[in-house]
């Protein structure tokens, strides 16, 4: 099993000529559908990036490939699929930021881990500061950053138009710029190619993706589980891993447990394509808004969540003329360009804007939830510390912290004043 | 957008209200006998329903009110309005 890890059919100018010649889409591969078989040895309910990498480094790192990721839709059309694209790892609290860090390390070398170009482009992350308080905030963070060996800088207003020449500073701007935080490591990582590449490299390990597979229920004796009742049967494993983000407290009830997460639309949209002309990516935690520009030249915006719990995929408009307001104010250029679409994902939300990786009352039952809005950028980190947790039946040193018992115990990550809004 | 009716002002746009969560049990009148997790659950625990879903909405840009809807959360039909002081249903849409 290892040497089919390790087969890499990587790219050439011969082989991209050879491939031209014959139907062999990305498609094809991702989108085969499998009947599971009966028995493995991790079930991963869940086929969005985390369940996914959760598979792909069980096998990498541990060894294990008698895997399958049980999705209920199709892969890509999740969160996944649905984010705005954003990576960084400049969290406050020493957990959260080595947990991103972690991960932001693995993106530098997914495409060659992956064979799968997932685009990581370093444009850097701004976090812009409105106010004096925020200034302070902001510029705690950047020394918490380089505390915990983190790239971390702290910019003023004129520094921050060398970046971006079209950005408002102006002191009577109804959102005035004090200063801002800038991670140039930070960026964007095509979230599309993220799915299929992981998607790719799974067929290639062995590991079954089985697709349009509900689990209805979890099989569970004596609070032991050991598989799951799904409309293409009963799968039987020795563990079970959930990583269903807004599904979660569906996986609780099953597994008789109680979650503390709530399920938000959390709202995206893209202008008409235009020419290059903002290169980082910015947020605002006081205008609930980001925006950078896609490769294929479409502004990017995102917004915070929308206040009520919902499972439709869709939020209110009100949320999306906030934050595009907010964005015009400080991008004026951006007045005239047109909104192309919009479009909402599902997210699981914790007290404490951190994720729960780890063990879960029932056993041989793992969780890995509450990601919010700010899951995307943790995708390989995740399913690392995801797939030890599995192997071992414990937790690695960089999830212990994030674990259930913390709501029990009071042991919070409070991330929400720090990255709680624009993640 | 929500289009929410209060119960004292009739249908609004959902930007003049706040959102209060989910309706839930009383407070324990005594936390100080919960074991750890007991009072865990009370703060943290949520029901996080897919379907009709009861919860608190507070007319924060009317009259200041606070009432209970029925909504769906899958649809995000709203179907019975109630008054909070004695649950009387003031608005069923079947």
């Amino acid at each position: 099993m290892k040497s089919r890890l390790n087969t890499n059919n990587t790219y050439s100018l011969f082989s991209i000529i050879k491939s031209g010649f014959k139907k062999n889409s990305v498609l094809d591969i991702s989108m085969s559908n499998k009947t599971p078989k009966k028995n493995y040895d991790v079930i991963v309910i869940g086929g969005g990036g985390h369940g996914m990498a959760t598979a792909y480094y069980l096998a990498k790192n541990h060894g294990i490939t008698n895997i399958a990721v049980v999705e209920k839709g199709l892969i890509g059309r999740g969160n996944t699929g649905r984010n705005t694209q954003v990576v960084r790892s400049n969290y406050l609290w020493t957990e959260s930021s080595l947990l991103y860090e972690h991960s932001l390390k693995l993106w530098n070398n997914l495409s060659q881990d992956l064979n799968f170009n997932v685009m990581y482009t370093k444009r850097g992350v701004f976090s812009l500061a409105h106010s004096y308080q925020e200034a302070r905030d902001v510029a705690r963070r950047v020394t918490a950053n380089k505390l915990n060996g983190i790239d971390s800088l702290y910019l003023t207003p004129k520094e921050i138009k060398e970046y971006m020449p079209i950005i408002n500073i102006s002191p009577t701007a109804r959102y005035p710029i004090f200063g801002a935080s800038l991670q140039k490591r930070g960026g964007t990582v095509h979230h599309d190619a993220v799915a299929w590449g992981f998607a790719r490299r799974l067929n290639q390990i062995g590991i079954d993706i089985v697709q349009n597979c509900e689990v209805r229920n979890l099989i569970i004796k004596n609070n032991i589980v050991n598989g799951i009742s799904t409309d293409k049967g009963d799968i039987f494993a020795n563990k079970i891993a959930v990583a269903v983000a807004g599904s979660s407290t569906r996986f609780a009830e099953m597994g008789n447990f109680k979650l503390p997460i709530e399920s938000h639309p959390l709202q995206a949209w893209v202008s008409e394509p235009i020419k290059p002309i903002l290169n980082p990516v910015v947020m605002s935690n006081a205008v609930h808004a980001y925006v950078s520009q896609a490769e294929k030249g479409e502004l990017v915006i995102g917004a915070g969540i929308d206040k009520y719990i919902g499972y439709s995929q869709r939020g209110s408009f009100n949320v999306i003329e906030n934050a595009t307001s907010a964005i015009i104010e400080l991008f004026p250029a951006f007045s005239k360009v047109k909104l192309l679409r919009t479009w909402a994902g599902l997210v699981d939300v914790s007290p404490d804007a951190c994720p729960i990786i780890g063990n879960t009352p029932v056993k041989n039952l793992y969780i890995n939830c509450g990601w919010g809005t700010g899951g995307f950028k943790a995708t390989p980190g995740s399913g690392y510390v995801f797939a030890h947790t599995i192997a071992n039946d414990k937790p690695h040193i960089l999830n212990e912290a994030f674990s259930l018992d913390r709501f029990a115990s009071g042991k919070l990550i409070d991330e929400h004043g720090a990255a709680g809004v624009a993640h | 957008m929500l289009l929410i009716q209060c119960i004292y002002c009739g249908e609004r746009d959902e930007t003049e209200f706040d959102y209060g969560g989910e309706v839930r049990e009383q407070r324990p009148l005594e936390p100080d006998n919960l074991s750890d997790n007991e009072w865990a659950e009370f703060l943290f625990s949520r029901a996080n329903i897919n379907g009709i879903h009861v919860e608190q909405w507070f007319h924060s840009g009317g009259c200041r009110q606070w009432f209970n809807l029925e909504r769906n959360t899958y649809t995000n039909e709203i179907t019975k309005v109630f008054n909070l002081k004695n649950q009387q249903i003031i608005r069923d849409k079947n």
